[in-house]
């Protein structure tokens, strides 16, 4: 909200400069954002009266002016096109500054003399009009200092209120807080009330219960529209922000500013008979002001006459009973309506008014007579007219009544932390508009004015106690509590040490969007039917990813447009899969390599990474576990995957991720020179780890024997391994494949695989007939099984 | 004994020629082994009177053991040099870069919300997280904030399509969902399953319908939560004030705004003294001397009563702060995007 720092001063002026008074209320919780100045900084500028204007002799678009208003009548040559005798307007005399520091000089402008500008409001930065010359209004004295006529010394301060402080959408409350602040009484306007001139009423019928429990109206009859707002309402309308349209409209603006009142004009003529709120009837159309057609659904609370809906009540009023410039006769509508009726209305048909921006938060229900009152003193001065009497239109036992708040004296100590004396809690109260009803050894209890509705509770009173007596002044402390030591399992692992091993290995932690390009997803997860946005920022951030490659994907991309040409990165986070059983929300770790194997160096070869390098990397954090044996890979299809180089990772048999490289058909959709290797892993998998156990360490030797056995290329070295360790005996320690080879020599279908076996015995020396007994099983079950040959 | 000197000398001399063990060896085989010539004079000892014979053996094994004393210490000077010939042929250039030096990193949130973490788990503070794809009801209802409440205008929330979710006899197909844009819900779900005293902090991902400059849909928050007897708005303030120094690791003043949300009273913001400018007013504050940093309060009864614990036994405070704006203080980060284009000219600083 803007507003008039001049304008507040007329109600409460404390003896603090302008960024004192910021400073002070933004410290008591209404939020100054910025503050600017009403006009830029000039001199010598004066109200000006156009006498004359010729036609300059050399230029079309030029005129030459008599201008009133400086030591003597000035020639001024002027190119705004509403330049024209008899109006008024600022003058910029020779020897004035203009915003920016420029100065006026005698000059000739195409053979005329010019002594001066007229400026428009842009060239004073004090407005947004830059169509053409100021026109001021036709009172303004002639030679006045414009700053003087204007009160153009003048700060517009813009608060940022949060939603629970609607009773300071207005001068009045503003100036009701300031006031409490300076402990300075608020001087109110004069609103006394107008004597009506002629009987004519409006007859109101309230339908909707507590939606709408009070609805105040005036008939004004005979009213002047071809007049038009004094300038001091049209600049404090400007300062805040509104835009001038016509008296009754200023007025109703003006009003809704000063009070906080949001008021509405109908011509009355084109009401049918008289008013009724009520619920709109689902589909009911209605033409708005702002030329809007709408169909009203039947949660939206209408002023209606008796055939149609004329206005959306506390939201915006309709075209076709709108006040215009035919209008003789107005109806002023001043109502309260319950933030409930009116609360994200507005924004259901795509509006933000101030009208519904202040009902919304709650506006005073004891205020409507008074706003009215003020609104017919303001108008018969501008447009004159005959007042009817003041109609209240009230369903008594539906207004809201003023609450009661008990405060404990030992709640202040408890929640605050501290002890407030009771003479500073009863005049802090007090000064708000609070009025203690009651008071003992325990505590007090409050009524709460009618424009507060932010206080409902003790704790609220216990806000306004700490915000006014300043957050600062009150105490810091530190609390004390249990310090137990609480469980920790031993056998549950941190992502920390996940990351620290990756990072060991080179990775960098990437961070990606959870929402991804659904075309991306589609290409590495085509099955997947993603979570979707209802209202995503972008087309390309649509989808909930179901899994971390897109995101990875597309940060090496990213990269390698970027001249990277190695890129290692991880990332742990969600990722969200609907199924049968509902949406999970899995918490993976996942990794991507591209490029070379090791970063570019004079002592290492130039090999680009492939499936193995990534998943080392990856059984690096499956050690951790310290159970790495409950972990196995079985080749296995994945849609974004080679299908040669891919596999499933199971732990004690449950699939909980895949390894592999990037398929070659997405790889080149990707527009990739060399593959991309992926991963990714339930974090649950790699977070349970094994409690060490101790084993007894042998003293007697280790005796090795390796062998290299021939068999079928597709068979998988895995399954050998596990026959080999099964049939080697109980004193087999370890068991190494430190040899493939493929090539000369062999059978092109066949390989070579190398097998180194350790066997240690916990007690005894074993003996050379043990181990080649355990050799020859070995052997023996590789020949039957896999059709192994020695090499 | 003129023979005796004369093959002393020879074979000093020969030692002294000698510039490899082989000659030195072959100097002492002459000389000093079973057939050498000194041994041959000792030999030939019996020859002489027994007057004589103790007096020349004395001279011939005092010229014995000049030469050997003599190649002993040729022997070390030679093996010596051989060493140093080694070793300076070894010599390798040190200043090379060495092998597999290339060590990954954090990314600079992760790294933040660590160190947060681990400042308030010194004070006794656990780890809580939650569903990101959050219920209307934790997001907004039970902090508090109901259906058209003017504070859910305060965030601008991205909704599920509820039928994207997949079917499932637990989902209610009546709530409605969002991404949760506040850690906030963590503090209800904790207080639900959990009896106080309460002490936690929340980390996680947020997001919020809104990209520009300075906001990106999707950030960072930590929250945290403290329900216990007796806790009052002066041990909020006392909490604050102790993280903020910790972390910056400075004396940085630090004010209490007032403020509000739905789920706290008395609530606050936190501004600390601009860390840019050190409060004259810069560009990073605009020009106010101040940056607001967090948003705090003390629990709102309403919240205690959604989640099941009794306001008049307990009062707690619960904070909440923005991890990529504490990331952009400490380290000087000029623009919040660069946080998720992962480029690696900005993750390889951190």
């Amino acid at each position: 909200m803007k507003l008039s720092e001049s304008w507040l001063r007329e109600w409460v002026n404390p003896n603090l400069n302008t960024a004192e008074l910021v400073e002070q209320i933004t410290m008591a919780g209404l939020e100054v954002d910025a503050t600017e100045a009403v006009a830029g900084a000039f001199s010598g500028v004066v109200v000006g009266e156009i006498l004359s204007v010729e036609q300059h002799p050399n230029a079309d678009k030029l005129r030459v002016c008599q201008v009133a208003g400086g030591a003597e009548v000035a020639q001024v040559v002027c190119g705004a096109p509403n330049a024209r005798a008899g109006i008024k307007v600022p003058f910029a005399t020779v020897g004035a500054k203009l915003p920016g520091n420029f100065k006026i000089k005698k000059a000739k402008l195409r053979g005329v003399e010019s002594c001066g500008m007229l400026c428009a409001q842009t060239e004073l930065e004090a407005g947004d009009d830059a169509s053409g010359l100021w026109e001021l209004p036709g009172d303004a004295p002639t030679g006045a200092v414009l700053q003087d006529f204007l009160g153009l010394n003048d700060t517009i301060i813009e608060l940022d209120l949060t939603p629970n402080r609607g009773d300071c959408l207005s001068i009045k409350g503003v100036a009701r807080d300031v006031g409490v602040l300076n402990r300075l009484p608020v001087v109110e306007p004069d609103i006394a009330p107008v004597s009506p001139g002629i009987d004519d009423t409006l007859p109101v019928t309230l339908e909707a219960g507590a939606r709408c429990s009070r609805y105040v109206g005036r008939v004004i009859r005979n009213v002047d529209l071809s007049r038009s707002s004094p300038t001091w309402m049209q600049e404090r309308l400007r300062r805040s922000g509104v835009r001038s349209i016509d008296p009754v409209v200023d007025v109703t603006n003006y009003v809704l500013l000063e009070l906080g009142q949001p008021m509405h004009a109908f011509d009355l003529n084109t009401l049918e008979q008289g008013i009724v709120v009520r619920m709109a009837r689902a589909g009911e159309p209605l033409k708005l002001l702002d030329g809007q057609d709408v169909k009203l659904s039947d949660d939206t609370l209408v002023i209606a006459d008796a055939g149609k809906a004329v206005a959306m009540a506390g939201i915006m009023g309709g075209a076709e009973t709108a006040v215009g410039a035919g209008t003789k006769d107005i109806f002023l509508e001043s109502a309260f309506f319950d933030p409930i009726a009116i609360a994200g209305r507005a924004r259901a048909y795509g509006l933000h008014t101030d009208s519904s921006h202040r009902f919304e938060r709650g506006v005073d229900f004891r205020l409507q007579e008074q706003a009215v009152e003020r609104a017919t003193q303001l108008l018969l001065d501008i447009v004159g007219g005959a007042p009817g009497p003041v109609t209240v239109t009230e369903l008594a036992e539906e207004v809201p009544t003023e609450r009661r708040v008990t405060l404990r004296r030992e709640r202040i100590h408890d929640g605050l932390g501290f002890a407030m004396d009771d003479a500073d809690v009863v005049d802090i109260l007090s000064r708000l508009g609070l009025t203690q009803l009651d008071g003992d050894a325990q505590g007090w209890t409050f009524g709460i004015p009618s424009y507060r509705f932010d206080i409902a509770l003790e704790e609220d009173l216990l806000e306004e106690l700490a915000r006014i007596y300043g957050y600062n002044r009150l105490p810091t402390t530190s609390f004390s509590g249990q310090m137990r030591i609480q469980p920790q399992p031993e056998t549950l692992r941190g992502l920390a040490a996940l990351r620290q091993q990756l990072i060991a290995r080179g990775y960098r932690e990437a961070i990606t969007y959870s929402f991804v390009d659904p075309a991306l997803l589609k290409l590495l997860d085509p099955q997947a039917e993603p979570v979707t946005l209802q209202n995503p920022i972008s087309a390309e951030m649509a989808v909930m990813r179901t899994t971390l490659w897109a995101g990875l994907v597309q940060a090496v991309l990213h990269n390698i447009h970027r001249q990277q040409s190695r890129v290692r990165l991880f990332e742990a986070g969600l990722r969200f899969v609907p199924g049968s059983r509902g949406l999970a929300q899995e918490p993976v770790l996942a990794g991507v390599i591209y490029g070379q194997r090791h970063a570019e160096n004079w002592g290492q070869e130039a090999d680009p990474s492939d499936f193995y390098d990534l998943k080392g990397d990856l059984e690096s954090l499956l050690t951790l576990t310290g159970d790495e044996v409950a972990f196995s890979f079985v080749s296995a299809a994945h849609p974004a995957l080679h299908p040669g180089q891919s596999a499933a990772i199971l732990n004690n048999g449950t699939e909980v991720g895949y390894i592999g490289t990037i398929h070659p058909q997405i790889q080149q959709s990707l527009g990739l020179s060399q593959p991309i290797f992926l991963f990714e892993i339930a974090q649950s998998a790699l977070r349970e780890a094994r409690l060490p156990k101790f084993r007894e360490l042998s003293k007697f030797p280790e005796v090795r024997r390796d062998i290299a056995v021939i068999v079928d290329q597709s068979q998988p070295v895995e399954t050998l391994r596990k026959v080999a360790s099964k049939k080697a005996g109980d004193y087999l320690r370890e068991l190494k494949v430190f040899d493939l080879y493929v090539g000369k020599g062999i059978d092109p279908h066949r390989k070579s695989v190398a097998l180194g076996l350790t066997f240690q015995h916990p007690s005894r020396t074993l003996t050379e007939d043990e181990i080649n007994a355990s050799m020859d099983a070995v052997v023996r079950s590789l020949e039957v099984e896999f059709n192994a040959t020695l090499r | 004994m003129e023979n005796l000197s004369t093959l002393t000398d020879q074979a000093l001399k020969l030692v002294e020629k000698a510039d490899d063990l082989a000659a030195l060896d072959h100097v002492r085989v002459e000389y000093l082994g079973k057939k050498g010539q000194l041994t041959a004079l000792l030999k030939g000892l019996g020859r002489l009177s027994a007057e004589e014979r103790p007096k020349v053996g004395a001279e011939i094994n005092r010229a014995k053991q000049r030469i050997q004393d003599q190649i002993t210490a040729s022997k070390q000077r030679l093996e010596q040099a051989a060493v140093a010939s080694k070793l300076a042929a070894e010599t390798i250039d040190v200043t090379l870069p060495g092998r597999g030096g290339d060590s990954g990193g954090l990314h600079p949130v992760t790294r933040t919300l660590e160190r947060m973490t681990a400042l308030f788990a010194v004070a006794g503070y656990t780890v809580e997280e939650g569903p990101e794809i959050e219920d209307d009801y934790h997001n907004f209802e039970a902090l508090n904030i109901p259906a058209h409440h003017p504070a859910r205008a305060m965030h601008d929330t991205f909704y599920i399509d509820a039928a994207t979710m997949g079917r499932s006899g637990k989902t209610d197909s009546s709530a409605s969902y969002v991404l949760r844009t506040h850690t906030s819900p963590v503090q209800v779900r904790t207080m639900e399953n959990r009896e106080p005293p309460i002490r936690i902090v929340c980390p996680g991902r947020v997001y919020r319908c809104d990209s520009d400059l300075t906001h990106t849909p999707m950030f960072h928050q930590l929250e945290g939560l403290v329900v216990d007897k007796g806790i009052s708005f002066a041990d909020l303030k006392g909490t604050v004030d102790q993280f903020i120094k910790a972390f910056f690791e400075a004396d940085v003043p630090v004010r209490f705004r007032p403020s509000y949300f739905p789920f706290t009273e008395p609530s606050a913001e936190v501004d600390i003294q601009c860390t840019n400018c050190g409060g004259d007013g810069c560009r990073v504050c605009s020009h106010t001397g101040w940056l607001e940093i967090m948003g705090c309060g003390m629990v709102h009864p309403n919240v205690f009563k959604a989640s099941g614990i009794d306001a008049q036994v307990y009062t707690g405070f619960a904070f909440g702060m923005g991890v990529e704006r504490l990331a952009m203080l400490r380290y000087g980060v000029n623009d919040l995007r660069l946080f998720f284009e992962n480029d690696l000219k900005f993750l390889k600083q951190f």
